[in-house]
């Protein structure tokens, strides 16, 4: 197969190299992934403003976390990804000392033990959302591919602890989220297709031991996906009232501040995790469609970069980086939608908040700073 | 990092590579495509179901109060009434400090020191934008008071809003009754559908007896609200989309009372100070004319709301102001029945209208040495029937009693509608009491005290002992009497309109059974008797009535209160006030064809004729226009 063909669709390169064009390429920015994540923050911001109800400070804080999150894109993207690679394991001890740090010591946020406060608050789990990608590919860029068992057992383990780290926080969505992160990695690798139908067929017996490990209030959001009705004002009122507030706004929309569900109060978090109902709401289904597009641009830039790195680090972290990318849309708007359970994942560039934003653009930054120096690395 | 480099193929693990990342891809589009299927069922297939349960979900119905109808008296003149008044809200989510800011009310003599805690607990239940009414009726020096202050109260408010009210407030509180804030019990016995937006309702009197006439039929309207409940404005935008929709309240029916209101200020003029009741009926349809009882209260301040501690010293007063003393007070009758036990009696033939007895100011029975007296310590000497009535000898019908016998004496009395309620349009009414040997069987319990006593007939005689009326039930009685035996029910509502379309309904007057005495001759007689208790020189009530322009009839009773002992003589000025005689009076005029009906009771006013007759007399006056008071 030839994979050049669809490969010019995401091809910035073949383009003019007009002023902009320079720009870019001196920032070391990848123009089409640049524009595509920008038009998904615009679009953010016009639903955000909406979603908080026209607070005007609220919205101009999530303006300020996005400025600050493309700067931390911007500075990423400037180093090369043999540099990134080699501090890679460092980064990666760092955060899961961090993690144990967390469980120690960590100061009590939301329920559960997620924030460490070192001059400002943040979530030592946002590291390894990039951290453990990275240490997978890491640990294969010079193996041989596809990897052995023994890899596999390793990359397993270096995945596995982190991931149950997070979990005893706990939050089970994000432990889950990482290990995605991590056993994309392995896929994209070569993990072999039996040992994949394998880990297919043991997920039912793997779910049930998950079951037992859940908390009530994790138990009670399976059940509540399964029948939300049973508890229409507990615990299934946000699937009922956001199910409500998507299918109320039709092909069209109710338009921009107008969704009765979000402005009156009815759709719960609806400028976090919910706020793909508002924007179903106000935007109809046209306005899902135009967002969904855009996030799968980005995807398949993500991956399109990743075929065209050069080396096998590159190549497993931009795919993991994409393919985690899309895992969080999917995630969120299946949650939203009713079709999984809810999970605290909110919806990439447009949910309001603060370190899971600069997480998402740090790793955009690698998959500029992948494309923009392939061709100075010595393959 | 192993020692040795492997081997690495660059080339198949490319293409490893991209297979992979082409089955993520298509797995990937795979799961977006099951979102997008989902995002079509929801906002294309199923829109409809959820558009509606969207607007289910922000639409809410609110009720909207109807005006309740008003209230006249005869002549049109206004009795209640609805007027715009301002009441001081609070709302608890707009205030920092609750605690605070309603002290600093009561500085300024808004609300009352001891109400702080109270409403304090009522801002803290319920929701917190709801409004928490602190006063329903601020006078015009308070809203004055309160404006100049506003700025220092953010969160407290005045709502304009309709209160109940009564211009000539005592005067007719005991006839109307009041409108009180709706309470829990209110709210069992009511639909609470029809009350959903009302915050008063009758709670006693015509008010209350003429709930369902008055109230009207609630209204509603659609308001937009978020998920708290809160009202949220309606916007343009959106109400051009879906205006919600408003159903209009119908107000209640105005009733039209039968009382005078130019005759009900006389009596109770009359009775100012005293205690006791005054009634009045129109004898041909049983319209009641007048009903006062006092002393009164302020049935304003029912409607306007007052503090619990207002509440409890109102009903704490030993006068007790609240108690409806016209339908509920229950009193010995006295010589007010002995028209109509000279009637029995000549119907049973106990005596006729000629026998003569002698009255040397006591009588005792046969065998006995007890002495049943006279009010006129050295008798009246030799009197009949006629004289007896006039001159209201008691050892006359002391004789014939024993003649009439009490069960007869019952049979007739209760023919005049004494011993149970009278049927008026107004909740709770007494029964009295008319005595009878069935009765005394049934109310005790003891065998020996289920005997019927002789002398119990004869303390009967003359309406004391176990017997007790009601003033309603004497001036219910005195109107049969004057129309020789036909009753009517007494009512006070005569029409009710619809205040839309101003349809009259008019109330019809109801006949009940008629008194069973038919020689129209004993009528003449006996009422010609009390006509001299009035109008003739030896009358008791000669003082009264002796020039009145007008044929007055009536017939003077004084109750015991206190029991004289045998060997004391009953002395006015030595005995304390509560303890004196009951003054009563029970009247008609014109003697031929009867325009009204008066009863008067005077508590501890020691004489009926003295005290009671002129206030009778009065009331007539002004209703047969020959008042030359200006009103």
């Amino acid at each position: 197969m030839n994979f050049s063909d669809t490969g010019r669709f995401f091809s910035g390169d073949k383009a003019p190299v007009t002023g902009v064009g320079n720009l870019l390429q001196r920032l070391n920015l990848d123009g089409p992934l640049l524009s595509s994540l920008l038009l998904i923050c615009v679009f953010g911001l016009v639903v955000l403003y909406s979603a908080v109800a026209q607070n005007f400070d609220l919205w101009l804080q999530q303006l300020i976390r996005m400025f600050i999150a493309s700067v931390a894109m911007l500075i990423i993207a400037q180093f090369r990804p043999d540099f990134i690679r080699r501090w890679t394991p460092w980064g990666y001890l760092a955060g899961l000392v961090l993690l144990i740090l967390v469980l120690v010591t960590g100061e009590i946020g939301q329920g559960a033990q997620r924030w460490l406060d070192i001059g400002i608050r943040f979530q030592p789990s946002e590291i390894m959302k990039l951290a453990v990608p990275m240490m997978a590919a890491w640990y294969l860029h010079d193996r041989q591919l596809p990897p052995k068992f023994i890899d596999l057992v390793l990359i397993g383990v270096l995945i596995v602890v982190p991931t149950i780290l997070i979990a005893r926080q706990p939050d089970l969505g994000t432990a889950l989220l990482i290990a995605m992160s991590g056993v994309i990695v392995i896929v994209l690798a070569g993990l072999p297709i039996r040992i994949m139908l394998l880990l297919a067929a043991s997920s039912v017996p793997g779910a049930y031991v998950l079951w037992q490990f859940m908390q009530e209030y994790q138990k009670q959001r399976v059940l509540t996906l399964l029948n939300p009705d049973s508890d229409p004002l507990g615990a299934g009122y946000n699937i009922i009232q956001s199910k409500i507030a998507i299918g109320s706004g039709g092909l069209f929309g109710k338009g921009w501040n107008n969704g009765s569900q979000a402005q009156l109060e009815f759709l719960p978090e609806r400028d976090t995790d919910f706020i793909f109902a508002v924007m179903g709401e106000e935007m109809g289904l046209l306005g899902l469609l135009s967002l969904l597009s855009l996030y799968l641009f980005v995807v398949g830039r993500g991956l399109y970069i990743a075929i065209q790195a050069h080396d096998t680090y590159s190549r497993l972290l931009a795919g993991s980086i994409s393919l985690t990318f899309f895992v969080y849309v999917f995630v969120n708007t299946a949650m939203v939608t009713g079709l999984v359970p809810v999970v605290g994942i909110p919806l990439p560039l447009v949910s309001f908040g603060g370190t899971s934003m600069v997480t998402l653009m740090a790793g955009f930054g690698i998959l500029m700073s992948i494309q923009r120096h392939r061709k100075l690395l010595p393959h | 990092m192993g020692l040795i480099a492997p081997i690495k193929d660059l080339r198949s693990e490319k293409q490893l590579f991209v297979a992979r990342v082409i089955l993520s891809s298509v797995i990937s589009i795979i799961l977006l495509g099951i979102v997008i299927v989902r995002l079509v069922q929801l906002q294309i297939l199923d829109h409809e179901q959820f558009a509606e349960q969207s607007q289910g979900n922000r639409i809410r119905i609110e009720a909207v109060p109807p005006t309740r109808g008003l209230i006249f008296d005869r002549n049109g003149r206004v009795l209640a009434e609805n007027l715009p008044a301002y009441q001081l809200e609070l709302i608890p989510e707009q205030i920092p400090d609750v605690d605070d800011t309603l002290s600093r009310l009561a500085r300024i003599g808004l609300i009352k020191e001891e109400d702080i805690t109270r409403f304090n607990a009522l801002a803290q239940s319920g929701p917190r934008f709801k409004p928490v009414t602190l006063r329903f009726h601020l006078t015009d020096d308070e809203i004055a008071r309160f404006a100049v202050q506003r700025p220092r109260f953010p969160g407290v408010d005045l709502q304009p809003r309709l209160v109940r009210h009564y211009p000539d407030g005592e005067l007719i509180a005991h006839a109307i009754g009041y409108v009180g804030a709706l309470s829990t019990t209110d709210l069992q016995r009511l639909d609470r559908a029809a009350y959903a937006g009302t915050s008063h309702t009758g709670k006693t009197g015509v008010e209350h007896f003429n709930e369902d006439l008055l109230h009207g039929d609630v209204g509603y309207q659609q308001v937009v609200t978020n998920a708290l409940g809160r009202q949220v404005p309606i916007e343009t935008r959106d109400a051009a989309a879906n205006l919600p929709k408003r159903v209009s309240p119908a107000p209640g029916a105005n009733l039209h009372l039968s009382l005078d209101l130019n005759v009900q200020r006389v009596a109770y003029e009359q009775m100012a100070g005293r205690k006791g009741a005054v009634v009045a009926i129109d004898p041909n349809n049983g319209e009641i004319l007048a009903l006062v009882s006092m002393p009164s209260f302020n049935p304003n301040a029912f409607a306007t709301g007052m503090s619990p501690s207002d509440y409890s010293a109102l009903q704490g007063n030993e006068d007790r102001p609240l108690f409806n003393r016209a339908v509920l007070g229950t009193y010995p009758p006295g010589s007010t029945i002995k028209p109509m036990l000279s009637l029995a009696a000549l119907e049973v033939g106990a005596t006729n209208l000629t026998r003569r007895s002698v009255c040397f100011g006591w009588y005792s029975l046969p065998g006995s040495t007890h002495r049943y007296r006279d009010w006129q310590p050295g008798g009246h000497g030799e009197v009949d029937l006629h004289d007896a009535i006039e001159q209201s000898c008691d050892v006359y019908f002391y004789e014939i009693s024993r003649d009439i016998g009490i069960d007869t004496m019952h049979q007739y009395l209760t023919q005049f509608g004494l011993g149970s309620d009278t049927g008026l349009d107004m909740a709770g009414e007494a029964d009295g009491l008319v005595p009878s040997r069935e009765w005394k069987r049934q109310a005790f319990r003891e065998r020996a005290d289920q005997v019927w006593f002789p002398g119990e007939t004869i303390i009967a005689s003359i309406g004391q002992g176990y017997m007790l009326a009601t003033p309603l039930q004497l001036a219910n009685a005195v109107a049969a009497l004057s129309i020789r035996g036909q009753r009517y029910r007494p009512h006070l509502v005569a029409a009710f309109e619809d205040s839309v379309n101003g349809r009259r309904t008019i109330i019809a007057p109801e006949p009940l059974s008629r008194v069973d005495i038919d020689k129209p001759f004993y009528w003449d007689n006996i009422l010609n008797a009390m006509h001299g208790v009035l109008q003739s020189p030896t009358g008791t009530a000669r003082a009264a009535g002796l020039d009145a322009p007008y044929d007055m009839a009536g017939k003077s009773g004084t109750a015991q209160v206190f029991t004289v002992a045998q060997d004391e003589e009953y002395n006015e000025e030595e005995i304390e006030e509560r303890l004196r005689d009951h003054a009563l009076f029970v009247s008609f005029a014109p003697l031929e064809e009867p325009e009204i009906a008066v009863a008067v009771i005077v508590e501890n006013g020691s004489s009926g004729s003295r005290i009671a007759a002129p206030i009778a007399r009065a009331v007539m006056d002004q209703y047969l226009g020959y008042s030359d008071v200006e009103l």
